[in-house]
């Protein structure tokens, strides 16, 4: 087994383990590169089939080529898809926020309402240690609070891949299939297994982006990778960091670290 | 580079060859304040693994706070931890050498933070223990090794920090790489390597100043931090293993019925006979099933990979059972030894009821006994009633059903578990079946072809003739605790009031139907089983047996009453071991002490009191009279029609 080989099978293992021990679950499907693997090891767990609804929480403010993914990908992948939509920004208590987190705390907003609307127990997110510093403290299986909150600094041990199955009602938990990728290792497996793209990842006009998000708080960065195999190239001797284009985490010091403790992906 | 040039040749190569770089998880764990966070901010400088923006963004962070730059912050992404200045969680960021890339696990140095470590080293392939120069070796780096022992971490380098702060001192550095080499070994570590590092200054992290001017460590002639990390192996999945396969689910989503599970050990092939424990069913491997349909399934499958199989015949599988070859099946048990760490807020306590995971087994159990507590710094023993949070100790669990498992020694990864307390995973251990049995054989049929024949004259008719029923008084405890000489006496008193009886002694049937068996917790059990079927025997044919067997494991008296059906009665002659130590009427207790006797019930083996015995004799409070009359009135009660 080569390095991608034992990624997959620990991701499906944590997949298998979501779909036995917990109710009622939801795929996370964000459009973006990470959360199209984990669409695809989804498939590879169960032999063809994802056997629980695959949920995009928009905020109407994608871009149009992601939009265009999405619905021709829940069709030719056959996904129980379900489509959820963010509350106005106007409903949303800004105190203390920049514009762009204040954003991505109606997007907090939409995930919530959501998964209340529909009873969910586990919600399956496609989140990675080496995105961001406080994401590399997260468990695979990391529970949530009555109101989707995340209290970091009482997190349940996680050893022998042995997980928190275990919640009381009302609580949730999110199940974390990719935390132990990094960027490179998405790259190289959506090469190997030939996973479709949005084209907004490659190369036009000296720009990419590197990372997704809603249209007005996500920049692309200089590059002039064209393809799978230039993009895997360019991460190689990059030493920029790939949410340096999303401009909510970098507001204040600890912007991501309040966004993730209120119950941001 | 445009979409249309074809990638150099050599670039080629090359990404070829990264592709396949090999990734080490590895933890560092020590002492709060020995500076492990600066330690890795340092092996990152050094190895040019630092993102761009990182050094200013610290920078900027260290002169808002008005203090001096800090590496800590690398590591040290949470406000909070900023602000007190200590790790609060587990956090993992990676960093590569030209020989591979890596996995940092920072472990909390905090004793209450216990649980967090555990976290980061159960995923380390490797640990790396940080020791402070000058305060030398502390409680909590003993704590660190003992646990990343019993967490099954086998690889460990030592760094030790900070040698500015004791002027490079040659001397100082062999006394604390002595004492820890020596405690490491007591615990079944064996360190690669120790290495004086001073991380402030960047001594020995990735380059070596035993050849510049200022020589701080020229007396050091061993590898640097980043030399040592790559000596270590990378690590095997046990492919050459006996096969185990804990069954994870089994999906019907389609006309296959398919069994997923990941291959903990061994290796797996289409046509192979694979049984499934406990229950011991087994069948052939049809297939091996794969997503896309567009590729082949494969043939074979090993250690490491998830997998979804088919199987030929349709028998009952599911969640919870180990699959494996048919002569080489993980042990059957409802009771097995643990050393077991502790985080829960409640201590870990016999009267409470928990749930056990080992691998995707999930059963109720309770702690029988907790044999002893482990003091990690100096590895003494001592009595205790529970487990407190951030203990160590070793403890009998036994379940509410037969489950399949392997010892730790045998199978890491079938082989440890994990408590739970309510919603939240409060504790870990490594199994041994040291003095308990594998049960397998006692509840497995081996011989086919046998139907039971039914005679004409039934057990009722029996009965009446005899004027009271059969059954069977099955007396256990110590070894001189007046079982035999209660149950002649007994014999003699129902004898002469018209009772068939018969006694079945320990020592007699030793001489014959059991002549073949020795002391070993299996042979004990199956000396239990046979006794259990002959006393099941004389029940059915209407006799009152009185078995009188110290039968210590309380499985094996369950499996006698299972058989005898509802005429068992277990009558506990519940002697102290004190009383039955003086009495001592075959010198045995003598020559158990002495080491003579080997396994002896009490002294060296288990003894497991009934839970909840039909009949409990107070020997050292009666008299043998006294104690046959009471049963004399029990059996009339019991028995007669």
């Amino acid at each position: 087994m080569d390095r991608l080989d034992r990624l997959e099978a620990q991701s499906v293992y944590i997949f298998r383990e979501a779909f036995n021990r917990i109710d009622k679950m939801a795929l996370l499907w964000s459009l973006g590169k990470d959360s199209n693997v984990m669409v695809w090891l989804a498939k590879k767990a169960f032999l063809g089939h994802i056997p629980f609804p695959v949920m995009h929480v928009d905020t109407g403010k994608k871009f149009p080529e992601m939009y265009e993914f999405r619905d021709r990908y829940a069709e030719e992948w056959g996904l129980d898809f379900i489509r959820e939509e963010c509350p106005p920004i106007e409903d949303i208590d800004g105190e203390g926020l920049g514009p762009a987190a204040r954003s991505a705390a109606r997007k907090t907003a939409g995930l919530r309402m959501a998964t209340q609307k529909h009873g969910f127990n586990g919600l399956v997110a496609g989140i990675r240690r080496d995105e961001q510093s406080m994401r590399a403290k997260e468990r695979v299986f990391s529970p949530r609070g009555l109101e989707g909150n995340w209290d970091f600094r009482d997190q349940p041990p996680e050893f022998w891949d042995q997980y928190k199955t275990d919640y009381p009602e009302g609580t949730h938990i999110r199940i974390h299939p990719l935390l132990h990728w990094t960027e490179l290792d998405i790259w190289e497996y959506t090469k190997r297994e030939e996973i479709p793209l949005i084209s907004l990842y490659f190369s036009k006009n000296g720009k990419r982006y590197r990372s997704l998000g809603d249209q007005d708080i996500t920049n692309p960065v200089d590059s002039d990778a064209s393809t799978v195999e230039e993009i895997i190239q360019e991460l190689r001797t990059t030493k920029v960091s790939e949410r340096s284009g999303r401009a909510m985490d970098h507001e204040t010091e600890d912007a991501f670290e309040r966004l993730r403790e209120g119950g941001y992906l | 580079m445009t979409k249309d040039m074809p990638m150099p040749k050599d670039a080629k190569i090359q990404a070829e060859a990264d592709r396949n770089r090999e990734l080490l998880r590895t933890v560092i764990v020590g002492h709060v304040d020995h500076g492990k966070s600066t330690l890795v901010g340092r092996l990152f400088h050094d190895t040019g693994s630092l993102p761009d923006g990182k050094m200013e963004a610290i920078t900027e962070m260290c002169r808002k706070r008005g203090m001096p730059f800090e590496w800590a912050f690398l590591m040290d992404a949470m406000q909070a931890e900023r602000d007190q200045g200590i790790t609060i969680d587990t956090s993992q960021i990676w960093f590569h050498t030209e020989k591979r890339d890596y996995t940092i696990i920072d472990a909390p140095g905090h004793t209450e933070f216990l649980k967090n470590m555990v976290t980061g080293a159960a995923q380390a392939d490797a640990a790396l223990l940080v020791i402070d120069a000058g305060e030398g070796v502390q409680e909590q780096s003993r704590r660190h090794g003992y646990l990343l022992s019993l967490m099954g971490v086998r690889q460990v380098a030592v760094a030790v920090n900070k040698m500015d702060r004791v002027d490079y001192s040659q001397a100082r550095f062999d006394e604390i790489e002595a004492e820890y080499r020596q405690y490491l070994n007591s615990v079944g570590v064996d360190a690669t390597f120790v290495v004086p590092v001073s991380a402030r200054e960047g001594d020995m992290i990735a380059m070596r100043t035993d050849g510049d001017e200022k020589a701080n460590m020229g007396w050091y002639k061993g590898p640097t931090v980043v030399e040592a990390f790559d000596s270590f192996k990378m690590p095997e999945p046990l492919s050459h293993q006996a096969l185990r396969m804990p069954v994870q689910d089994v999906y019907k989503f389609d006309d296959r019925r398919i069994i997923a599970g990941r291959i903990e050990s061994g290796k797996l092939r289409v046509g192979d006979r694979v049984m499934f424990s406990p229950l011991n069913k087994s069948s052939r491997i049809k297939s091996i099933e794969t997503w896309p349909d567009s590729r082949e399934n494969p043939t074979a499958a090993s250690a490491g990979e998830s997998v979804g199989i088919t199987l030929e015949e349709q028998i009952f599988v599911e969640r919870g059972q180990i699959m494996s070859q048919v002569d080489n099946p993980p042990v059957e048990t409802d009771v097995f030894r643990a050393r077991i760490f502790w985080l829960g807020r409640e201590p870990l306590s016999v009267k409470k009821a928990y749930k056990i995971k080992i691998g995707t087994l999930q059963a109720n159990a309770k702690i029988e006994s907790v044999e002893r507590i482990v003091d990690t710094g100096d590895l003494s023993n001592r009595e205790a009633e529970q487990v407190e949070r951030n203990q160590v100790g070793e403890v009998i669990i036994r379940c509410k059903r037969m489950i399949a498992l392997d010892e730790f020694t045998e199978n890491p990864n079938t082989g440890r578990f994990v408590i739970v307390d309510g919603y939240d995973i409060a504790g870990g251990g490594i199994i041994s079946m040291e003095g308990y049995p594998d049960q397998r054989s006692l509840s497995t049929v081996k011989s086919t072809n046998i139907y039971k024949v039914t005679t004409n004259v039934d057990r009722a008719a029996r009965e009446r003739r005899n004027h009271h029923k059969g059954g069977v008084l099955w007396f256990t405890g110590l070894s001189g605790a007046g079982k035999s000489t209660i149950a002649v006496a007994l014999e003699k008193a129902l004898f002469e009031r018209g009772y068939s009886t018969y006694v079945l002694d320990g020592d007699n049937v030793r001489y014959g139907l059991n002549a073949n068996l020795g002391f070993s917790p299996e042979d004990r059990a199956e000396n239990i089983r046979r006794v259990g079927e002959v006393a099941s025997l004389f029940s059915d044919a209407g006799v009152i047996v009185l078995s009188s067997f110290i039968s210590p494991y309380r499985s094996d008296r369950q499996r006698a009453r299972d058989s005898v059906g509802e005429g068992f009665h277990e009558i506990y002659v519940a002697t102290p071991l004190e009383v039955c130590e003086e009495r001592d009427p075959k010198g045995l207790y003598k020559k158990a002490r002495s080491g003579e006797i080997k396994d002896f019930t009490g002294v060296s083996a288990p003894y497991e009191e009934p839970a909840e015995a039909d009949f409990t004799l107070r020997t050292a409070e009666r008299s043998v009279e006294e104690c046959v009359e009471e049963l004399l009135g029990y059996v009339g009660h019991k028995f007669d029609l």
